[in-house]
């Protein structure tokens, strides 16, 4: 990286904070505080962080809220630190334009996993690194090819689609809505039936073991992620 | 043995039978071999079970055994091991006497000592055997003795009635009693006096000839009756005893049955209360009985009420209360006891004059005469009746039906067809045998319509006769004086004939109508028997006596607070005023009758009797109807007792089961609040404990540790932190289960995804096992909620790696099952104990093993079921076949709309 990434931390919890200004900062980022959401907002026009973490819990405003109002300045990315069991809040969130999750309690490798795959879909230009691969498979998007072990995979034209969108957003979690939305159109957003099976079938074509999957994995509630190689 | 008095509710062990269990234990046995007579065989029987026992392997030892010389006695003492007998001089005799020292150091399982009833040479410890025998019980040796049944204390002087000899050596009941076992030697009359000719019974010969007198087959008859019924009223006991140690109410079997003769005399509580005493005193049922006779209908209502509160009484006490009807009281008695096996009759001192007896005859004299071997007991009257039953406060209007004037037309229409008739047979019948035929049409009436209209009937035919038949014609003058003799007893016959035919009549109905009333009551009283929840019961209740009394009810039972509300009523819109409802709570704080027709508060709209059972008030009755003026006919007042008792009982009866379960739940959420302080102190701080203590650790020594040693300490942080997540997680689970906040979102699930998600966040819990997955291909998609699915797969996956060891296999299977999909995660643990395949689902509920307490909180599976259930489906434990291990298996619906997937399929 081109220089230090700065992240703006945005929790009332001094401990998280706290833990989050340590591990980040020895993890070689720039660690900027808010405690409350208006603070967030304000910090994130006036600092231009490289990535939010925001705690939706907020006392003040919603981070829901937060989101909405930081979206429409800036195209920053959000990771929202969220609770089990609060999965409607997470979709939510995402469907609004956050770039990604990390549950409470969380293990920082998991939270750093998740900084870096942010970070690099924002300083990386889609489509700039044409092939993906993931152990024995790989996928090129600019020929349409997808091989396993070396071997050609044949997919349908939807199945690919969706491989696409799953490997252009690599390690980020994608809502059901989103991926029916880019794969199938905006008028099969609630169609989340086609998507199972769909995804069914990428396992069967693609994964090792089929019932445990390693590589497409499944948000219980929210969506699917595509495991990052890198 | 057992206090006679035993109250009635005995539901759990009274203490004195556990204090008798407990003297009991740590006690020798005691068996006691009982003969009617010498000679029976009871030494031989006692030897032969010894011999039995030593066969066994039990350690017998002979203390004293008197074989009296003969052979196949002394044969059964081979083997058996005999401590010598003590030897004591005695006034220059030797007399050899049981060492009761020598049996107490050689301490053998089971000693015996014959003849129970021995008194022992002066000089000994103790001056009887049988004190020999309570040292040896005392000392936790078993006995076995012997013992013949004239040496009973309590039977001595039957015995001594029986064969004109005093036995002077005897044993006390208390050691029959306290026996443990009792075997009757039994032998017949005969066969004992053929063996006593065969020289086979030990004689002294001193007392030959008293002995031979002894012998005779009567003699032997009644002793060998009183060893049966001894040992009978022995097991009967034992039987009782039993019964109280399990709790075990009655009914108690006893030979005897107790019936007690209810009439109107006002010493018939008293009566009652008496038989109640005799018949627990003789553990035996009672009966009351009152026979109904003729004289019943010339009864005052104070004296009918009296034998419906006597018979109400007798109910009350425990007794079956009988109402017969007779001609003659001491006859039906008398059958009714001979036919239901009754052995005590207990009846009133007559208060009838001495005239009334000498025209009637004497009930007691009868039933004395008559009753043959049934004991009779007459009871002085007492005069407490007044006290005990409280007259009647309660107005009652008379049963006065309305004047009809159909029946009298009608009867005047007989006397006119009576006419016609008469004037056509007058060509061929004398002037006086006309009057027979008005004679019929007066009868017909009589039977017909009653008293009254028969009388008019006797006025009109009187009238016509005369008018239309005796001259002077169509005048009401008589010309010939023996038309008026004749006119006269014509008149006389007439009113008689009526007079007896309106009373049949009258009792014809009369038992018609109470035919119909028991018949009512009886089906009542099998439809409470048969309603098992408190509103239903009262809803027949305030139905049942609306429609048999016609009359507006309402039923009020004492609520939550400290008043009582109305909680069924008939109509059922029914409500109360403030008056009314002042008059029901002064009729439940009293248990009294108040409101309309009543002493108190008669200014109340309705009348209200107390609802009660012999225990306790119920509730209140409350009843009204819209004639004015007293509500109920004295019948109706006793119908509705007998309606009211039945329905009282039967609502004490619910009430009951109801505080049971109540009690039931309570103590169960006490337990399962205990559980959770429990659980929440022990899993919450196990993990704190070994986080704050790993994180002290490494920061006071963290430097001179090596990087192994840190990494295990992090670990077990890292470890222990996720534990404390995933219990936190199950309480907010439960929680939310509990507080009925589960929101579904059910949505097809392919299963084979679920299962690879569930497994994913186990991985870390399982990384010791190996896993397999074998989920059917073809398995269509459940209709179910992700999460809590996950999340049930998880807690099920969590278990198996808690329980089964590491290195197993753990195995997800599903299949289809009709219209349901199965999932099941069985492991190769340890296996559920069979009892405990129901409760592990219950909250705070965790096997108990030898070994240490898995770390399980007790709500994984519970929370399973709580979710599993929520979605529709079902969960089920079970133990595998093929080798020890559980397997859990969850059911779920399949998803109804599997059509979109085709299309998807194909799209």
């Amino acid at each position: 990286m081109a220089s230090r990434a700065t992240i703006l931390v945005v929790d009332d919890e001094p401990p998280i904070r706290r833990l989050l200004r340590t591990s980040l900062t020895a993890q070689g980022y720039d660690v900027l505080e808010a405690t409350g959401g208006q603070e967030a907002i304000d910090a994130a026009e006036r600092e231009k962080p490289d990535l939010v973490i925001l705690d939706l819990g907020l006392p003040d405003l919603g981070g829901i809220e937060v989101i909405r109002v930081v979206r429409q300045r800036t195209s920053v990315p959000i990771i929202v630190l969220s609770v089990r069991d609060d999965e409607r809040g997470k979709v939510e969130a995402l469907d609004l334009g956050a770039d990604d999750y990390v549950t409470k309690p969380f293990g920082v490798d998991e939270l750093v996993a998740r900084i870096r795959t942010a970070l690099r879909h924002r300083f990386q230009a889609q489509g700039e690194k044409p092939v993906f691969t993931a152990g024995d498979l790989a996928v090129d998007l600019v020929r349409r090819s997808v091989k396993r072990g070396g071997e050609e995979v044949h997919l349908s034209p939807k199945e690919y689609d969706l491989l696409a969108e799953l490997v252009a957003n690599a390690g980020k979690v994608l809502t059901h809505r989103h991926i029916l939305s880019k794969v199938w159109g905006p008028a099969h957003t609630e169609d989340a039936q086609y998507l199972r099976v769909f995804i069914r079938n990428l396992r069967s074509k693609l994964e090792p073991d089929p019932a445990r999957p390693q590589l497409i994995l499944t948000e219980p509630g929210v969506g699917y992620r595509l495991r990052d190689a890198g | 043995m057992p206090a006679t008095d035993r109250p009635d509710r005995e539901q759990r062990p009274s203490p004195e039978a556990l204090l008798e269990a407990a003297v009991q234990e740590g006690r020798g046995k005691l068996k006691i071999f009982l003969g009617a007579a010498p000679g029976v065989g009871k030494t031989y029987e006692m030897l032969q079970a010894a011999q039995a026992k030593r066969r066994d392997g039990v350690d017998v030892v002979v203390g004293v055994v008197e074989t009296h010389g003969r052979t196949e006695t002394e044969a059964l003492l081979a083997g058996l091991e005999v401590i010598p007998r003590r030897r004591i001089d005695y006034k220059g005799h030797t007399l050899s006497e049981m060492d009761l020292d020598a049996l107490l150091l050689r301490r053998p399982q089971i000693a015996l000592v014959d003849e129970l009833a021995h008194t022992n040479a002066p000089g000994g410890r103790h001056p009887k055997r049988y004190l020999d025998v309570e040292e040896l019980l005392a000392a936790g040796i078993d006995v076995y003795t012997t013992l013949n049944i004239q040496h009973v204390e309590s039977l001595n002087d039957v015995v001594a009635q029986i064969t004109r000899i005093r036995v002077r050596e005897t044993v006390p009941d208390s050691i029959l009693d306290h026996a443990d076992d009792i075997e009757v030697i039994d032998l017949a009359p005969a066969d004992l006096i053929r063996r006593l000719q065969e020289g086979k019974v030990y004689v002294p010969h001193q007392a030959e000839r008293a002995v031979r007198h002894y012998f005779k087959p009567g003699n032997l008859t009644a002793l060998r009756e009183l060893a049966l019924r001894r040992t009978a009223q022995r097991v009967d006991e034992q039987m009782l005893t039993y019964m109280r140690q399990h709790a075990i109410r009655g009914p108690w079997a006893a030979g005897e049955r107790v019936l007690v003769c209810v009439s109107e005399d006002r010493g018939c509580a008293g009566l009652v209360r008496y038989a109640k005493r005799l018949a627990d005193r003789l553990h035996a049922p009672w009966t009351a009985l009152h026979v109904e006779t003729s004289r019943y209908h010339r009864l005052d209502e104070q004296q009918r009420d009296r034998i419906a509160d006597c018979l109400r009484l007798a109910e009350t006490l425990g007794a079956e209360a009988i109402t017969i009807p007779g001609a003659r009281v001491a006859d039906e008695v008398v059958s009714y006891a001979q036919a239901n096996n009754i052995s005590h009759i207990v009846l009133g001192k007559s208060e009838r004059s001495r005239w009334f007896e000498m025209l009637h005859g004497s009930v007691v004299h009868d039933l004395v005469r008559g009753a043959g071997g049934i004991s009779v007991h007459v009871i002085a009257g007492e005069s407490e009746s007044e006290g005990t039953l409280p007259a009647k406060t309660i107005a009652t209007r008379a049963p006065a039906e309305a004047f009809d004037p159909i029946p009298y037309v009608i009867t005047a229409g007989f006397i006119a067809v009576a006419l016609g008739i008469g004037l056509v047979l007058q060509q061929f019948l004398s002037v006086q045998n006309i009057s027979l035929v008005f004679l019929t049409g007066i009868l017909v009436s009589a039977i017909r319509f009653g008293l009254l209209p028969s009388l008019f009937a006797c006025v009109v035919g009187v009238l016509a006769y005369n008018f239309f038949f005796l001259p002077p014609l169509y005048t009401f003058t008589i010309a010939d004086p023996e038309n008026v003799v004749a006119l006269f007893f014509f008149l006389s016959v007439a009113v008689i004939a009526s007079n007896l035919a309106g009373r049949t009549r009258d009792q014809v109905l009369t038992a018609r109508s109470r035919a119909r009333t028991t018949e009512e009551l009886f089906a009542f009283s099998r439809k409470l028997a048969g309603i098992g929840t408190l509103d239903d019961l009262l809803w027949a209740t305030v139905y049942q006596i609306a429609a048999m009394l016609k009359v507006r009810i309402v039923l009020l039972l004492p609520g939550d607070t400290a008043g009582i509300a109305v909680r069924a009523g008939y109509p059922p819109e029914d409500e109360l005023d403030e008056a009314d409802l002042a008059a029901a709570q002064w009729t439940w704080e009293h248990n009294r009758a108040a409101g309309r027709g009543a002493d108190t508060l008669p200014g109340a709209k309705r009348l209200f009797l107390p609802l009660r059972t012999g225990r306790a008030p119920i509730g209140v009755l409350g009843i009204d109807r819209d004639e004015p003026g007293p509500i109920l006919t004295p019948d109706g007042r006793r119908l509705l007792e007998a309606l009211a008792d039945q329905a009282a009982v039967a609502i004490e009866r619910i009430m009951l089961a109801e505080d049971i379960d109540r009690a039931r739940v309570t103590a169960e959420t006490e337990r399962l609040r205990a559980a959770l302080l429990t659980s929440v102190s022990h899993d919450l701080r196990t993990p704190l404990a070994s986080i704050i203590g790993s994180l002290t650790s490494l920061r006071s020594y963290g430097e001179s540790y090596d990087d192994k040693t840190r990494e295990t300490l992090m670990a077990t942080i890292q470890a222990e932190a996720e534990r404390l997540n995933r219990f936190i997680g199950n309480l907010l689970d439960m929680t939310r289960l509990e507080s009925g906040a589960i929101e579904l979102k059910p949505e097809p699930i392919d299963l084979a995804e679920i299962v690879g998600t569930a497994l994913q966040r186990a991985g870390k819990l399982l990384a010791e096992h190996r896993v397999e997955v074998d989920i059917d291909a073809d398995l269509p998609p459940i209709g179910a909620d992700y999460l809590l699915l996950e999340q049930a797969l998880f807690n099920l996956l969590d278990n198996a790696a808690k329980y089964a060891p590491p290195g197993s296999l753990v195995r997800v299977a599903a299949r289809r099952e009709d219209a349901m999909a199965a999932v099941s995660v069985s492991d190769e643990g340890p296996g559920i104990p069979a009892a405990d395949l129901e409760r592990i689902f219950d909250k705070f509920y965790r096997v108990h093993r030898q070994d240490r307490q898995r770390a399980g909180t007790g709500l994984g599976l519970a929370i399973c079921r709580g979710f599993v259930a929520a979605m529709g489906g079902s969960i089920s434990a079970s133990n595998r076949r093929d080798r020890s291990g559980a397997v859990f298996t969850i059911r779920l619906p399949v998803s109804a709309d599997a059509a979109p997937e085709l299309m998807a399929q194909h799209g």
